[in-house]
């Protein structure tokens, strides 16, 4: 694809030596919206990680056509702090890093860009209180003004509706089309099926080897569905390396 | 005894109180910050680990050059960023976390540095260099301890921002291109190099508790971390200041008074504090919305 930001080559993730994401080839078109679907364990976060230059590449190779600092990511909210004695416009303004530099000023247009971020998500009023007094989804959505704040080309979501109400999830929703909207390649890890094949146009289904890769119609079959329940989730200890041709 | 005479009167009238007094207050300025940072990191008691990790630097540095601050001082660093690096080095390459690994080379710094100490000098020395003598502290000491305050602040500003992310959220800091792990060392070096400038004046042991208490205590006061980073320092200040004082006027070792004194507002933020003890016992009316 000549219009690829992001390709995938053959690529296998690993933990152990053991393939959690096994031979992986594809690309993420400019502009494209994905939704990576898939059970959990299906390798879904590591690929994310990957990407994001944080794991090791076992074999194969990760291209991409922009620097790394033009990349967002949404992490688990399990995966931070949630008690941070943090006020929720610094929060939001930890989104301008990239680019401000560890050590760089924030000039008043960067808080006033904070703000409207933060009335974007539904949050005005909010900007003095501490990230600690937040519910779950409010805090959702303070980690989606941060995104807003660091104007990225690629945003990779992890699990970005999770535990996240229904109006929440809508309101969330409508930004992730809106980023399409301007031109962003955005990739999502989602569970809701329904979701996907209503907002998103193409969909990974990962089961540590791709199912399927294309168009969520022809990706979203109950064959492909059924194929992904069945991924093997023994861990076989005496598994032997991984040969070319070979059916893993 | 007028008020004059009772807080000002020691400092106007001995110029080692005097002394005393600046190099407990670059102390409380540097360190408390710090020990926000580490309750935030959830390494409380790493500090204590730290204190002891200097031990074998310490001991080499006596065993070759007697009694003398910087020989002990420099040898005391050197066997700190020994344990924070090896840590960190152990930490990022093998399945252990920081907290485990830093654990296991600091008791073998301990355990070295009492081996040494015991081959060379007698439980007095041992006794001076885990105390410290904040009466004592000359000019040398004072300009050590002083730029150690300096260094700590400065570095502290420039690294602040970092510091933050690999708390609240290491997986975005990464994600940018951040070093994860890298600002989490050179924050242990700081912490190494606060406890070894202490350890003329309060003690390398007592250090600890100038570093940590009023880091506690400010916890209770402030929900954002400024606010708990300026009020940590604030008291230790005052505990600094209030310690030298009881200690003179009561005829009490200053060190464990000064840190008692820090254990003093401790009890108080327990209470008072927004975030304390009594407020939950005031039942206030909800409000509206």
């Amino acid at each position: 694809m000549s219009d690829a930001l992001l390709s995938l080559h053959n690529v296998t993730l690993a933990y152990r030596r053991h393939p959690a994401v096994h031979h992986l080839s594809g690309a993420l078109a400019r502009g494209s919206l994905t939704a990576l679907v898939g059970p959990n364990g299906a390798g879904k976060s590591t690929l994310l990680k990957a990407i994001l230059g944080q794991l090791p590449v076992q074999e194969g190779r990760i291209e991409l056509k922009l620097p790394r600092a033009r990349i967002a990511y949404l992490p688990q909210q399990s995966a931070l702090e949630r008690q941070f004695p943090i006020s929720v416009l610094d929060a939001v303004l930890l989104g301008s890093w990239v680019r401000r530099g560890l050590f760089g000023g924030i000039p008043l247009a960067e808080r006033e860009r904070a703000l409207a971020a933060l009335a974007a998500v539904g949050l005005s009023g909010f900007a003095a209180r501490t990230v600690a007094t937040l519910s779950v989804g409010q805090f959702q959505r303070v980690l989606f003004a941060r995104l807003m704040l660091q104007d990225a080309d690629l945003i990779l979501l992890d699990e970005p509706f999770n535990a996240v109400d229904a109006r929440t999830t809508a309101d969330l929703l409508a930004l992730v089309r809106r980023w399409h909207g301007e031109g962003r390649t955005v990739l999502a890890v989602l569970h809701d099926h329904q979701q996907v094949r209503t907002h998103f146009p193409q969909t990974l289904l990962l089961a540590r080897r791709a199912i399927a890769w294309g168009d969520t119609a022809t990706v979203l079959t109950g064959d492909h569905l059924h194929a992904a329940q069945h991924m093997v989730e023994a861990w076989d200890d005496h598994a032997q390396p991984c040969a070319p041709g070979v059916p893993a | 005894m007028s008020p004059h005479e009772l807080l000002i009167g020691p400092f106007q009238e001995f110029a080692f109180m005097r002394r005393a007094l600046v190099a407990s207050l670059a102390l409380a300025v540097g360190g408390a910050p710090l020990g926000v940072l580490l309750t935030l990191r959830r390494m409380s008691l790493i500090g204590d680990a730290m204190s002891h990790a200097v031990l074998p630097g310490v001991a080499v540095g006596f065993m070759w050059f007697g009694l003398s601050l910087p020989a002990l001082s420099l040898g005391g660093f050197t066997a700190g960023v020994a344990v924070v690096l090896l840590a960190g080095l152990v930490a990022r390459h093998t399945e252990l976390r920081e907290d485990a690994s830093l654990t296991a080379t600091y008791l073998l710094a301990l355990a070295a540095g009492v081996l040494l100490i015991s081959r060379s000098g007698s439980q007095l020395d041992l006794l001076h260099i885990l105390f410290g003598n904040v009466l004592g502290v000359d000019g040398p000491g004072l300009l050590l301890v002083a730029g150690i305050a300096t260094v700590t602040l400065l570095l502290g500003a420039l690294l602040y921002r970092g510091l933050l992310l690999e708390v609240f959220d290491p997986d975005f800091l990464a994600a940018g291109g951040g070093r994860r792990g890298l600002y989490q060392q050179v924050f242990l070096l700081l912490v190494v190099l606060n406890l070894v400038g202490a350890f003329q004046t309060l003690g390398t042991l007592m250090a600890v508790g100038i570093m940590m208490l009023p880091a506690v205590s400010a916890r209770l006061w402030h929900d954002t971390l400024p606010a708990q980073l300026a009020n940590s320092a604030l008291q230790a200040a005052l505990a600094g200041f209030g310690g030298l004082l009881l200690s003179f006027h009561a005829d009490l070792p200053s060190g464990p008074t000064i840190i008692l004194c820090a254990g003093g507002l401790y009890l108080l933020s327990l209470c008072v504090a927004p975030q304390g003890w009594l407020p939950r016992l005031l039942r206030r009316p909800h409000l509206r919305g």
